[in-house]
C-alpha cells in the first residue's frame, strides 16, 4: 500500500500544502446575496462586456485566477499549474482563460465536484514537490449551463420546484508547498466513486448527488475514524433543499448524525432567499466561489479550525438523459484546517 | 451480480426512490391550474378581442379577423419575448402561456436569440427549430392522419 493513505479510500498529506489567497469573481445575482460584501468582483451585467455568454464565462474565470495570483503576490507567469475546470462542453470557460494566462494546464471535468477534484489535485502536486505555486479554479455560468443543459434563456417554461439555479462565478485558490503564509492547509482528502441512485430527472439533480456525498463522507469517516464531531463544518457542495435532506436522512440510517447546524450547503447559502431560485444554487462556481469568499476567510481568521469540504457533481449529459441513461453522482472531500 | 445483490440493488433503489418522493417539494396543483386558467383565459379573450375589431371596425372577413387575432399575439409575445419579459410571466403562469399560440412563437423567437451569437446560418437558422420542431412534426402528421381518416369516413 502506497505510504500517504489511510484506510481504502483516503489520502494525507504529510506537508499540509497551505491556501496562499483565494479569490470570487461573481455575477449580480450573487452580488446581492448574503455573501455579497465578500467577493473580490461583482460583476453588474452577465454579459461582462463580451460578445456572447460564453465569453464572458471564461473573462470572468481569467479575472478570478489573476485577482488571485494578485492577492498572493504572485507573477500569474510563476504560476507551474493551472487546475481547473467547468461546465461548458470541452471545458472551454478554462481553456480559453488558460490560453491568456500562458500557465502550464491540466483541464479538468467533474461536473459541479470540480473544485473538489483541482483541489486534492493540486494538493497532491504541491505536497509532492512537482509544482508550486498552482491555481485550483472552477466557474460556471448560468446564461451558458442553461444552454447547455436546458432551455434557451427567453423560453417560457415553468422551472420544477426541485430544480436549482447556475452561479454566475468562479473561485480560484492558490496552493503552495512553502506555506508558512497560507490562510489555510490541506490536511487530507478523500476520493469519491460514482454513485447512481436510478434518479433520471435532469431537474432534481440534489437528489442524483446525495447518494454519492454520503457515500463519500461514510467512507472518510470510516477511515480517519473521525465522526462529524471532528469538523467545525462539514460543507457540500451544491445539493440544494432537496439534496441536503436526503443526504442527512441517508447518512441517518448508516448511523451518523449530521445537524442542520453542523452542515452548510453553498448552494442553499450563496442566494438571497428572497430570490425565487426554488432548491438553491448549483454549478461548479457555487461550491468554488464560497470556498474563496466565505470559508476559507473564517479559517484564515481563526473562527473554524477544521472543516470538511465537499463539492458534488451530477456526471449528466442531455444526450445521455434523453437516451433515459440515469444521473450518475460523484463527490470528493476535503479537509481544509487552520494554522499548523 | 449474483442474484442477491440484484434482489438488493432493487430493493435500495425502491428505497431511494421512497425518500426522493419524500423529501421533493410537490407541484401546487390547485395554484397552477387557477394561474394557468386566468393568464391562458385572458390572452384568448385578447385573441377575440382583435377578431372583434377586426371584424366589426375593420371590416375584415371571419378568417382574415382571426388571422389578425394569430398575428398580434404572435407579435407581442416576440416583443415580450425579446425584451426578457415573456419568460417571467410563463413562470408565474404554467401552461397558461404555453399553449395558446404565445407558447408556439416564444419557442420559436427564443432560440433564435439565444443562438445568434453563432452566427445566422449555423445558429439562428439550424437552431430555431430545436423546441417548436416536434409541435410541427407531429402536429402536421397527425393532421395528416386525421384527413386520411376523414376521406374514408365522413362524419
Amino acid at each position: 500500500m502506497p505510504q500517504n493513505r489511510i484506510g481504502e479510500r483516503t489520502i494525507l498529506f504529510p506537508h499540509a500544502p497551505g491556501i496562499l489567497a483565494a479569490a470570487a469573481v461573481v455575477g449580480p445575482k450573487e452580488g446581492k446575496g448574503p455573501f455579497g460584501q465578500a467577493f473580490d468582483l461583482v460583476i453588474d451585467d452577465p454579459m461582462y462586456g463580451q460578445e456572447s455568454y460564453e465569453q464572458a464565462e471564461h473573462a470572468i474565470y481569467r479575472e478570478a485566477c489573476q485577482r488571485c495570483c494578485q492577492k498572493a503576490g504572485i507573477e500569474t507567469r510563476d504560476v507551474q499549474a493551472l487546475l481547473g475546470g467547468d461546465l461548458l462542453n470541452q471545458i472551454m470557460a478554462a481553456s480559453l482563460a488558460a490560453r491568456e494566462l500562458e500557465v502550464p494546464f491540466l483541464g479538468l471535468y467533474g461536473a459541479c465536484s470540480t473544485m473538489s477534484e483541482s483541489l486534492i489535485l493540486g494538493a497532491i502536486l504541491t505536497d509532492g514537490g512537482y509544482a508550486s505555486p498552482v491555481i485550483c479554479a472552477a466557474g460556471s455560468h448560468f446564461c451558458t449551463a442553461e444552454r447547455q443543459y436546458r432551455f434557451p434563456l427567453e423560453y417560457g417554461g415553468q422551472r420544477s420546484l426541485a430544480a436549482q439555479w447556475t452561479v454566475t462565478g468562479t473561485g480560484a485558490c492558490l496552493l503552495s508547498g512553502e506555506a508558512e503564509t497560507a490562510m489555510a492547509h490541506i490536511t487530507g482528502a478523500t476520493i469519491g466513486q460514482v454513485v447512481d441512485m436510478g434518479i433520471n430527472d435532469a431537474s432534481n439533480m440534489g437528489a442524483a448527488m446525495a447518494p454519492a456525498a454520503a457515500n463519500t463522507l461514510l467512507r472518510h469517516f470510516q477511515d480517519t475514524g473521525r465522526t462529524p464531531e471532528d469538523y467545525d463544518k462539514i460543507i457540500t457542495g451544491d445539493l440544494g433543499q432537496v439534496g441536503s435532506d436526503l443526504l442527512r436522512e441517508l447518512l441517518k440510517e448508516s448511523g451518523i448524525t449530521l445537524t442542520k447546524e453542523k452542515h452548510l450547503d453553498c448552494g442553499l447559502e450563496i442566494f438571497d432567499p428572497k430570490d425565487d431560485i426554488h432548491a438553491g444554487g448549483s454549478g461548479c462556481g457555487c461550491s468554488a466561489s464560497v470556498l474563496a469568499s466565505h470559508l476559507l476567510p473564517r479559517i484564515h481568521k481563526g473562527e473554524w479550525q477544521r472543516i470538511l469540504f465537499m463539492a458534488t457533481g451530477a456526471l449528466l449529459s442531455p444526450t445521455t438523459s434523453q437516451q433515459g441513461e440515469t444521473i450518475p453522482g460523484v463527490a470528493h472531500a476535503v479537509v481544509i484546517e487552520g494554522g499548523k | 451480480m449474483d442474484k442477491n445483490q440484484q434482489t438488493d440493488r432493487k430493493a435500495a433503489l425502491e428505497h431511494y426512490a421512497e425518500l426522493v418522493h419524500r423529501f421533493t417539494p410537490k407541484s401546487h396543483l390547485a395554484q397552477g391550474c387557477l394561474r394557468a386558467f386566468w393568464v391562458g383565459g385572458s390572452i384568448c379573450m385578447l385573441g377575440q378581442a382583435i377578431a372583434d375589431v377586426g371584424a366589426s371596425w375593420l371590416k375584415l372577413t371571419t378568417t382574415s379577423s382571426l388571422m389578425l387575432a394569430s398575428v398580434v399575439l404572435v407579435f407581442l409575445t416576440a416583443l415580450l419575448t425579446g425584451i426578457g419579459i415573456f419568460d417571467k410571466i410563463a413562470q408565474y403562469a404554467g401552461a397558461g402561456t404555453v399553449v395558446p399560440i404565445t407558447g408556439f412563437a416564444n419557442a420559436m423567437v427564443s432560440p433564435a436569440m439565444e443562438f445568434k451569437p453563432e452566427g445566422w446560418v449555423l445558429g439562428t437558422g439550424a437552431r430555431l427549430f430545436t423546441i417548436a420542431g416536434p409541435v410541427l412534426v407531429f402536429g402536421i402528421s397527425s393532421s395528416v392522419v386525421v384527413g386520411v381518416l376523414y376521406y374514408f369516413i365522413r362524419w
